[in-house]
Formats: C-alpha cells, sequence, structure tokens
C-alpha cells in the first residue's frame, strides 16, 4: 500500500497506521498493543534482499501486500480491482501454548470497479493465522487467507509471477501478474522514513508495471481479462502522524512504462501534514521527491448518495514540475466498511492525463472524508 | 363458573408455563446455534482440535468456527457459568450472540478477558473492567470483564441466557484444553448437499464425535424435558375434567330447583327442544364467562410462576434468568374452547333431563327419581375398564406414556359407569340396621343407585386421584430415600467445583487421601460421551468400584453378573440408558474413549434419579489405563473412627485451592438438600393435585346439597308420619356417610389401579426410572376418614337446611 517519506513534526503514538488500517476496515490491526511486546524496529541502511523480503516478516508488527490494477476483458471494456493482504501481530497471547493464540492475524480485502455495475463488488477475509488455513510464508510471498491468496513464483521458463486469487460474494478472479521489472525501492532503499524519530519507518518497495491475465467472474461467468498492475508490501513496526484524519494516495502505472506513487496526510483543517512521491521512469531511473513539492488538488467532488460523504474524486496532482490530472473510472467507489469498523472510504480506478493527454491508469484512495475516525 | 373457570385457569396456566419453557430451551439453544447448517459435536471432554483443520478446508464448506464450551465454577456462586471460546473471526460469520461489543476490540484476542452475557452480567454483578474468579481443570484463574456478548444478538435470540465468551485459545490455555475442541459449526457453501457432506464428513471423524443439524441437539434436549411438560398438561386436563364434573353437579343442583320454572315454560308450549337449548345455552353462557375468567387468572398464575420459579417451575431443567410468559393466540382459544365444551357437556345432561321430565310431575316440588335409570347396564362400564387394563400395557407412543395416560382416563370413566350396579349389589348386600333413619336412608339408597352414581362420581374420581398421587409420589420419595441411602454410603463428600469441568489433580488427590482423619477415600471422574448425535450426552462415571460387589455403590436393579473371562470388561448403566439402548446386562457396548472405541460388557442395571440423560459407571483403574486421565471431580470420604467432619473440612481447606473445601457435605446434609430439590420439583404436581382434589370436593356437596333440596317433600312426609328433625338429620348423615364411604372405598380401588399404572406405566416410560410401591397407609387411612366425615358433615349441613322448613309447607309443594 502506500507510505510515506520524510518526517511530519512531532513525534506521536503510532496513530496514524492506526488511522489507516481503521478506515480500511481491519480493526485489529488498528487497535493499540498494551502488551510490552517486543517489535523490531525498522533500520536505516538496512539492505533489503529479494526474495527473502517478497515473503511475510512476522516479528513485525504490521505488513501488507496490495494490488490494484487496470483490467480489460474481450469486449474491450474497462474494469478496476484491488486486492489487499494484511499480516499483523498484535501482541497478545504471545506466551500462550495454543495453536489457536492469536499471535498473527491475517486479512485480505477485494474489489471490483465496473462502470455497469456502477459501483464496486467488495468482499474481506479475516482470519488467524494457522492450521493451514490461514499463512503467510517467510522467504517469498505466500499468503494465504482461507481460498483467498496471493502466491509468487520465480521460473526460469516464464520469469517472476504473481498469482491472485480471490473468491468473494458476487465476484472472483484469478490473475497472473508477470513482473518485467525489477523492485522499485520507496525511501532511502526501502526504508521509509515516517516522522523525525529515525525509529519511525516502514521498510516498503513497490512492483509496478505488472503485466495481467486471467479470468475475472462477476456472476454470469468467467471471462478472459488482461491489463497492468501495482504491487506494494511494506512492513513496520512504528508509524507515526499526530492529528491526522486521513490521506490521499495514488500509484500510476504510465503507458510509456514509467511509474508514480504519490501520497499526502491530511490534518483537522484539511492541510497537509506530511508527502511524498517517488517517479521511474521506463530506463529505471528513480527520483524521489521532498514533501513540499507534492500537491493534491481536488478539481471535482462527488457526494456519496448512501453515506453523503463527499470525496475528490478528481484531483490535479503536482510531483516537482509534473502536473497529472486523475479522473475516476467511475464517480462511485466507496467502500463501506462499517459492518466490520464504522468507517467509509473511497478507493478507487483512476485514468492519469499529463498535458491533456491520457497518460497512465492507476489507484486513487482517499480516506478520512467521513466522520472523524475514532480513536 | 368458578369451577371452569379454576379448570381452565390451571390449563391455561400450564400451556402458558410449558410454552414458555420451551419456547427458552429453544431459543437458547438456537441462539447459541446461531446460523449453523450443522455441528459438529463430541464427548463433553472434547476432540482433538486437528480435525478442525481437516473439516474447514472441505470445499463444500463456507465457514467452520471451532469452539471451546467448558463450565467454570464462578467463586461465590452455586451454578457453573457456561464458557464458550470462539475465534471471533469465525464465530462471526454464524453466530451474532457469541460477538462482543468491546470497548477495545483486542480484547476479543487476548486470553483473560471474558465477555459476558447481559444475564449473565446481572447474574454475576459485574461490568466492564470487573474481575471473575473461575475455576475449571484443577487451577484457578482471573479473567477481567472487557464487555458484553451477546447483544448484537438477531431478532429472536435468547437474552436470558447466562454464558461468558472468550477467545477460543483463552479457553483452552486457562482451562487446561489445549488442543481441544467441543465443537465445530459449519456453515455450508450455497447449493451443496446436506446429507451428502454429512455423509462424507462423517468418514473423517474419530470414535464418539458426531455432525448433524443443531436442530438435533434442540430436540434431543427438549425430549429430555418432554415427558414433564406432558405430565403437567395431563394434571391441567384432570382439574378441567373435574371442573366439568362439578359443571355438571351445580347444573343438576341449579335445575333441580328450578323444575317447576321448566314445567311452567313447557305448558307454556315451549318445546322440549327448545328447552333443552336453553338450558344448554345457559351451562355454554357460564362456559364462555368461566374460560375468559380462567384465562385471565390463568395469565397471571403463569407469569407469577414463571417470574419466582423459572420455567422449569423449579424442576432444575434449565438454567437461565427467568424468563417472560409467551402467549399465543391459538392455545388460548382452544384452552378456553375445552372449557366451553365442558361446561356444556356438563349442563346438558342435566338440561336432557330436564326437558323430558313430564312437565306435570315436574310442576309439583322435587322429584325424586331425578332421571339417572337410564344407567343400570354393567357391561359397558366393564368394557371400558377392560380397555383401561389393556392401555396399560401397552408401550410408549413417541416415547411418551399415552397409553398409560388413556388407560387412566379409561378406568377412571368405567368405573364411574359401573357405580349405579355396585352401589346396588352392596346396598343389598348390607343388613338392615336396626336404627330406623338408618334403615330409611339404606332403602333409598337401595332404591336409587343412580342417585349414588351423582354423588360418587366426584367423590371417586377426586378421592382416586388423590389417593394415585399420594401413593407414587410416597413411592417415589421412598424410593429416592433408599436409593439415596445406597449411593452415599461414605460420611463426607467432597467436589472440586461447581461444574464437572473442575477436577482434582492427581496430587490434589494423594492430599485428600491422607488428610489427617480420613480412613478411606473414593474417587470418581464425571465426564459425558456422545453415543447418539440424535439424543443428550450420556454421563461417564468413573469410579473406585469393587467389580465383585456393584451393589455396594449402585442401586443395582436386578442380579448383576461377572463378566466371563475374556469378555470385554464390565461397566454398569443406569436404567434410562438401558430403555433407551435396550441393553440387559450380558450385552456388549461399544464407548467412545479418548477418541477410540472400547468394548464393555453390561454387568448391571442400576436405578439413577440424578441423570436423566443415562449414565455409565466403569472402574476409574480401567478409565485412567484407557484414557490416561487420572483428574478426578469428586472424593467420598470415609471418617477414622473419632475424627470428626467438621475437622476433616477445616484439614481439607489447608491442603487444597481455595473454594473447593468449601464443597464438603455430610452425607446427612446431601441427603436432606437432595430430598428438598425433590419435594421442590413436586411442589407444582401437588398444588395441581390439590386443586383437582378442591374442584372434587365441592362438586360432592354440591351434588348432595341438590339431592337434599330434591327431597323436601319426602321430608315432609316423614314429618308427618312423625320422623324428629334429628331423626331425619340422621338419616341424613347416614345417607351422606353410606354414599362417602363407598365412594372412597371405589376411590381407593380406582387411585390403587391408578397409581400402579402411574409408577409402572408413566413414571417409567417418561422418565425411564424405576420404583418400588410403597403405600402411606397412615395418610390414606387419615385422608378417608376425613373424607367420610366431611361427607357426613355435608349430608347434615343440608339436612338443616332442608328441615328447617315447615313440615306442612314442604308436603304443599307437592299438593
Amino acid at each position: 500500500m502506500r507510505a510515506d517519506r520524510d518526517p511530519p513534526p512531532a513525534a506521536a503514538p503510532p496513530d496514524a497506521l492506526r488511522r489507516r488500517l481503521l478506515a480500511l476496515g481491519l480493526w485489529p490491526l488498528a487497535a493499540p498493543a498494551r502488551a510490552a511486546v517486543d517489535y523490531p524496529d525498522v533500520r536505516p541502511g538496512t539492505t533489503l534482499a529479494f526474495p527473502r523480503d517478497d515473503g511475510a516478516h512476522p516479528r513485525f508488527r504490521n505488513e501488507w501486500w496490495y494490488v490494484t490494477g487496470w483490467l480489460r476483458d474481450a469486449a474491450a471494456r474497462d474494469l478496476g480491482f484491488q486486492v489487499t493482504f494484511f499480516r499483523n501481530r498484535p501482541g497478545v497471547a504471545e506466551d500462550n501454548p495454543s495453536r489457536f493464540a492469536a499471535r498473527e492475524l491475517l486479512f485480505a480485502h477485494a474489489a471490483i470497479a465496473d462502470p455497469r455495475f456502477g459501483r464496486l463488488r467488495a468482499d474481506q477475509r479475516a482470519a488467524r493465522e494457522g492450521f493451514g488455513l490461514a499463512v503467510a510464508s517467510a522467504g517469498r510471498t505466500d499468503v494465504h487467507v482461507g481460498d483467498w491468496s496471493l502466491v509468487q513464483t520465480v521460473d526460469a521458463g516464464t520469469g517472476e509471477r504473481y498469482a491472485a486469487r480471490v473468491r468473494g460474494r458476487d465476484f472472483a478472479f484469478d490473475l497472473s501478474l508477470a513482473a518485467h521489472s525489477p523492485a522499485l525501492l520507496q525511501g532511502d532503499a526501502g526504508v521509509s522514513r515516517k516522522g523525525p524519530d529515525a525509529n519511525d519507518a516502514s521498510y516498503y518497495y513497490s512492483r509496478p508495471q505488472l503485466e495481467v491475465f486471467g479470468t475475472i467472474d462477476l456472476g454470469a461467468r468467467a471471462t478472459k481479462v488482461r491489463g497492468i498492475a501495482w504491487l506494494d508490501h511494506e512492513w513496520s513496526s512504528r508509524y507515526l502522524a499526530a492529528g491526522a484524519i486521513g490521506w490521499d494516495w495514488t500509484g500510476i502505472n504510465l503507458d510509456d512504462g514509467a511509474a508514480l506513487m504519490a501520497f499526502r496526510i491530511r490534518d483537522r483543517g484539511g492541510g497537509t501534514l506530511w508527502a511524498g512521491a517517488t517517479r521511474r521512469d521506463a530506463a529505471g531511473s528513480v527520483r524521489t521527491y521532498a514533501p513540499q513539492a507534492v500537491r493534491f488538488l481536488p478539481r471535482r467532488r462527488w457526494r456519496s448518495p448512501r453515506t453523503g460523504i463527499e470525496y475528490p474524486i478528481a484531483m490535479r496532482l503536482d510531483v516537482g514540475d509534473i502536473v497529472t490530472d486523475l479522473e475516476p473510472l467511475m464517480p462511485d467507489q466507496e467502500l463501506d466498511a462499517r459492518a466490520s469498523v464504522g468507517t467509509v472510504y473511497w478507493e478507487g480506478a483512476v485514468r492519469a492525463a499529463i498535458g491533456g493527454r491520457d497518460a497512465g491508469r492507476g489507484y486513487l484512495e482517499l480516506t478520512g472524508y467521513g466522520e472523524p475516525l475514532r480513536l | 363458573m368458578f369451577a371452569i373457570a379454576t379448570g381452565v385457569a390451571l390449563g391455561y396456566a400450564v400451556e402458558l408455563v410449558n410454552r414458555s419453557a420451551v419456547h427458552e430451551l429453544e431459543s437458547g439453544l438456537a441462539t447459541l446455534a446461531g446460523d449453523a447448517d450443522l455441528e459438529v459435536r463430541g464427548p463433553s471432554d472434547g476432540f482433538d482440535e486437528a480435525l478442525y483443520a481437516i473439516i474447514a478446508s472441505d470445499p463444500s464448506i463456507a465457514v467452520a468456527s471451532p469452539v471451546v464450551e467448558i463450565d467454570a465454577a464462578i467463586a461465590g456462586h452455586v451454578h457453573p457459568l457456561p464458557l464458550i471460546g470462539v475465534d471471533v473471526f469465525r464465530a462471526a460469520a454464524i453466530n451474532p450472540a457469541l460477538i462482543a461489543s468491546a470497548h477495545e476490540r483486542l480484547d476479543t484476542l487476548r486470553s483473560d478477558t471474558v465477555f459476558v452475557s447481559p444475564a449473565a452480567a446481572r447474574w454475576l454483578g459485574v461490568h466492564s473492567g470487573d474481575w471473575i474468579d473461575a475455576r475449571a481443570g484443577s487451577r484457578s484463574v482471573r479473567l477481567r470483564v472487557a464487555g458484553v456478548a451477546g447483544v448484537a444478538g438477531r431478532a429472536g435470540s435468547n437474552q436470558n441466557l447466562r454464558y461468558g465468551v472468550m477467545d477460543i485459545a483463552g479457553v483452552q490455555q486457562q482451562f487446561d484444553r489445549i488442543g481441544r475442541l467441543t465443537r465445530i459449526d459449519l456453515r455450508l457453501r450455497p447449493g451443496v448437499d446436506r446429507d451428502a457432506v454429512i455423509a462424507r464428513l462423517r468418514r473423517e471423524l474419530p470414535p464418539g464425535v458426531a455432525i448433524a443439524p443443531p436442530s438435533t441437539a434442540a430436540s434431543a434436549s427438549s425430549r429430555l424435558s418432554r415427558a414433564y411438560r406432558v405430565n403437567l398438561d395431563v394434571l391441567a386436563l384432570v382439574a378441567l375434567f373435574t371442573g366439568a364434573m362439578l359443571v355438571f353437579a351445580t347444573q343438576a343442583l341449579s335445575l333441580t330447583r328450578r323444575r317447576p320454572q321448566f314445567a311452567l315454560l313447557r305448558t307454556l308450549g315451549l318445546s322440549r327442544r327448545r328447552l333443552a337449548a336453553l338450558v344448554v345455552g345457559e351451562a355454554a353462557l357460564l362456559g364462555i364467562a368461566g374460560s375468559v375468567a380462567g384465562l385471565a387468572i390463568g395469565y397471571a398464575v403463569a407469569s407469577y410462576a414463571l417470574r419466582h420459579f423459572g420455567a422449569d417451575l423449579g424442576a432444575g431443567y434449565f438454567r437461565s434468568d427467568p424468563s417472560g410468559v409467551v402467549v399465543d393466540v391459538l392455545p388460548a382459544l382452544m384452552t378456553a374452547a375445552l372449557g366451553v365444551v365442558a361446561a356444556i357437556v356438563g349442563g346438558a345432561i342435566p338440561a336432557r333431563e330436564a326437558a323430558g321430565a313430564a312437565p306435570a310431575a315436574a310442576l309439583k316440588a322435587g322429584d325424586p327419581d331425578f332421571g339417572w335409570g337410564q344407567w343400570r347396564a354393567h357391561w359397558p362400564g366393564v368394557l371400558v375398564i377392560t380397555l383401561g387394563a389393556v392401555a396399560a400395557l401397552l408401550p410408549a407412543i413417541g416415547g411418551l406414556p399415552i397409553a398409560g395416560y388413556a388407560s387412566i382416563a379409561l378406568l377412571l370413566v368405567g368405573t364411574i359407569m359401573v357405580v349405579p350396579p355396585v352401589a346396588q349389589a352392596v346396598m343389598r348386600a348390607l343388613p338392615a340396621p336396626r336404627s330406623v333413619p338408618a334403615a330409611l336412608a339404606l332403602a333409598r339408597l337401595r332404591a336409587n343407585p343412580g342417585q349414588i352414581a351423582v354423588s360418587a362420581a366426584a367423590m371417586i374420581s377426586s378421592v382416586s386421584l388423590m389417593v394415585a398421587m399420594a401413593i407414587m409420589v410416597t413411592s417415589f420419595r421412598q424410593s429416592f430415600d433408599d436409593w439415596l441411602a445406597v449411593m452415599l454410603p461414605a460420611d463426607l463428600y467432597l467436589r472440586a467445583g461447581a461444574a464437572d469441568s473442575v477436577v482434582f489433580s492427581a496430587r490434589q488427590r494423594d492430599d485428600i487421601a491422607g488428610t489427617p482423619g480420613v480412613a478411606r477415600a473414593e474417587f470418581m471422574r464425571a465426564t459425558a460421551l456422545l453415543l447418539d448425535p440424535a439424543r443428550p450426552r450420556v454421563a461417564l462415571l468413573a469410579r473406585d468400584i469393587d467389580p465383585r460387589d456393584p451393589g455396594a455403590r449402585l442401586a443395582i436393579v436386578g442380579t448383576p453378573l461377572r463378566p466371563a473371562p475374556g469378555a470385554p470388561p464390565p461397566v454398569w448403566i443406569s436404567e434410562a440408558l438401558a430403555d433407551a439402548q435396550a441393553l440387559a446386562p450380558g450385552s456388549v457396548v461399544t464407548l467412545p474413549l479418548a477418541g477410540r472405541n472400547r468394548r464393555f460388557t453390561v454387568a448391571g442395571i442400576w436405578r439413577d434419579y440424578a441423570r436423566q440423560k443415562g449414565a455409565i459407571v466403569v472402574e476409574r483403574s480401567r478409565y485412567v489405563e484407557l484414557t490416561g486421565d487420572d483428574t478426578v471431580n469428586q472424593a467420598a470420604l470415609w471418617l477414622a473412627p473419632g475424627a470428626r467432619a467438621a475437622d476433616v473440612v477445616r484439614a481439607l481447606a489447608a491442603r487444597l485451592p481455595p473454594g473447593s473445601a468449601g464443597l464438603a457435605v455430610t452425607a446427612g446434609h446431601l441427603r436432606r438438600r437432595s430430598l428438598a430439590v425433590f419435594d421442590r420439583t413436586f411442589a407444582v404436581t401437588y398444588a395441581l393435585e390439590a386443586a383437582a382434589v378442591a374442584i372434587g370436593l365441592v362438586a360432592l356437596s354440591a351434588a348432595l346439597v341438590a339431592q337434599t333440596l330434591a327431597r323436601r317433600r319426602e321430608f315432609g312426609v316423614l314429618r308427618h308420619l312423625g320422623m324428629t328433625r334429628g331423626q331425619i338429620s340422621k338419616m341424613l348423615a347416614f345417607d351422606g356417610a353410606l354414599t362417602g364411604v363407598l365412594g372412597i372405598a371405589l376411590g381407593l380401588v380406582l387411585g390403587f389401579a391408578i397409581s400402579l399404572i402411574l409408577v409402572q406405566v408413566v413414571n417409567r416410560q417418561s422418565f425411564h426410572w424405576g420404583m418400588e410401591l410403597h403405600l402411606p397407609w397412615a395418610a390414606l387411612g387419615l385422608l378417608s376418614s376425613g373424607l367420610i366425615a366431611a361427607t357426613a358433615l355435608t349430608g347434615l349441613a343440608s339436612a338443616r337446611g332442608a328441615t328447617r322448613e315447615d313440615a306442612v309447607r314442604a308436603v304443599r309443594a307437592d299438593w
């Protein structure tokens, strides 16, 4: 998922992450750990090593693999898709010898954006790790929650791939995501500072420009699809940002093979508390942007008929001197997670235009636009 | 109207209580089962959790929710608190009643937090943040109350249920259940064939574990209390029946008074049919008014009973907060209709008589031959009695002693039908007394056996029912007392905790046996096995017992046998289990112990009044050998000569975890407490019975008064012939007493027959427990003489009213 770069003022308890996770409907991630659990810190200067760091890091408090992308079926119709696997070490029951002890929790979240349907199809899974029913393996990306999974394979013939498999209430998909470029390390060589304290940080890399093919079933029958996707993998024990109420994040696969990630964290007044961006061009050269170089400017708002919440679903994004217009695939990509946590947010497929011309496709996430998030 | 109101009130109250009881039980089970399509269940101490992984990954299963249930003893409370350990992520999909509303949601995953149902919070008097001390296994655990469970339950979920919800890992760790599950709730994928899934998954299950729809468990549990509920229903019907008898008697009384009016109406041109319709209509109106009043009274009685005694009326079938009354329109209407029908039937016979009387004769005052001449033949009554006797031999229908109840009804009706011929024969056989009033009374009774039938019928029915219940309850109580004497041979009894899940470890066991003053200690481990998914779990009692003399510890019925060399080892099973599974000494049974099937020989059947679900006793040494479980729940202690129970209890307290020594009681105390529970259970039975008897007595006096009134002319004539008032009174007293003696004698005989049916058929088929017949001679004697006196007095009292009238006027009424 998205993150970071560089410090907002004032050290604080790890509230920002909690809010994010609350917004995502993943309460156990969001609750503060009371027990004195020995979580490892993120250390600047650490070098990420693959495929080891593609796998799970069970001693860290939080970890996620977040896949977003655009699909096109045989009739050239566009769909957005999103699937996320979360791992959490809640810091409870660590001394309990039971195989059920909730030492590690796994969650999964998926949604399909289909303009013909007009709103999201979404579903989620939650389980404690164990019994082979919910697993996040170390050594490579291999996460299962029931019959939902994200599995990475490296094969001399077919190269490096991820297989994403989701069975939702009213949708299902089986997608293969082929990686033709190496990991994009975010922040300082994959160590992403989150605040003034050097320990407030995460390990974060992205896999943009994943080539997607597979099948998707929206109720009638499975249809073949092709498309392009973006994967984030991030793990951490301490996040921060005092006074934040939500954030905007986007990850865009540009048509010329470049990749752009940008985010900002908003304060109660709607101002930017923190921001960051990274751009990698097709040739592989990476540029990282300071907070003041990143600006999200709302161009059009949409009010949800269900919740009455207003979201800036069309944005002008300034990253350095690059000006990108983000236009949603469809207005209603609101995800209602009130049944699980009492919060609602917007997470949707967007087109990116640069200089008035269609330049790429990606995802935009808008959280904290409803009621103030509960602590 | 009073009679119908009372009958309907009793009937309706019982109906309401029963309905509430069933609702309570079913909604309770449904609440805890949630929306599961299937349930995997096993013995009370659970099965290996590896089964969960197998079942959860089955492609037909949408959600598998693992559950560990345990009854935890709570410090300071007599009853245990059921604790349900769940995986919140899985239970949420199946069972909202088990999902807690946590202030801090991570608390649902901690191992030392508990969420209590609203009823449990009230019962324990705890709030969020409080700590409770729970005991299970061989240790004590402090649990933090983190919030309330079940408030997010569906509409219709049972809010009176007491339970606590914990994280499944917490229950496993804190209560020594690591690696064990007691239940897996399953939700199937849409379109999956349930029976096919059952058939396929059954192959994966270890012995003693079953897969079935949750309704199976609910019906198994409700079947347990069904016999008890039917019993109450029948008693309520008896009350209604006696109510109808009373209507009959009072209608007869009032019609007798109004005979001249009816005759006048007839001479004024009212047809017989319309007169009969008038009288029946009047009875129906009375019935409707009585029924409406009865429904109101019944509702009040039922709500009072439910509030103060709970839905099982103190019988101990359910454990939850007292529930509210569950009202349905249809049963109310049906009960009321029964009341109206009873009133109409009770009024119809006198009505027919009133309409049939010749107007000329009836215009004169009371007619002594008050229309009961029809009932002279023997054979219909004898036939009915014979049918009744045959019905007593029939087996239970659907687990209920329907035939037994029918037999009682037939015997009752048949006996009433044979009263006139029997009365005539008896009166003829009596020698003519010398005293003139007595001779006159006898002569009248000889001439009018039909009248005896009227008076005696009410008497016979109430006396016989009273006698039958008295004999049955005495037999039961005495048998229960004898049983307690056999089952409680030691001086002191000690339980590890309020629930069977609380145990003494091997070390604590040695501490108990080695306590100064303890001469001998025997131990018991109580668990429960699932032998049949359609029935509740059966208790397995591993006891220190001498296989050569099981009768020293168990109330063995019949002769125990010793398994032949080479035959499977012995177990002794309770009557309930023997009945349910058609087992006899010598049968071989297979018991799933510690996940493996083991064969045993039934070496004897024993009487068990404590566990209606059935129980199996096995030698403890063998149980330990087969299961490796050497913990115990209970100890029976024999004191050394000169040792005092109180000193031993103090010594035990010093050696055992806090609380458990407080559960030590002497055999005498246990016996008194058991008998008190017994009496409380039968309190409702007593109350219904008393109501039936009271109605019967009122009917009897009403009948006597009716007859006396009808005979005013006769008294006038007698006065003219020179009899004194005193002599007439004497005659009536003798008349009453004679009727009374006959009624009571028949009532005693019939009551004895009914008690036999109650003891041998109804109880055996309802509750599967046998008992010895014990006759409460003193009580019966007292009852009979009291009743004879009462009838004589009623006769006297009515005589005074009748003879106070001027003799001349009385006679003139005729001419």
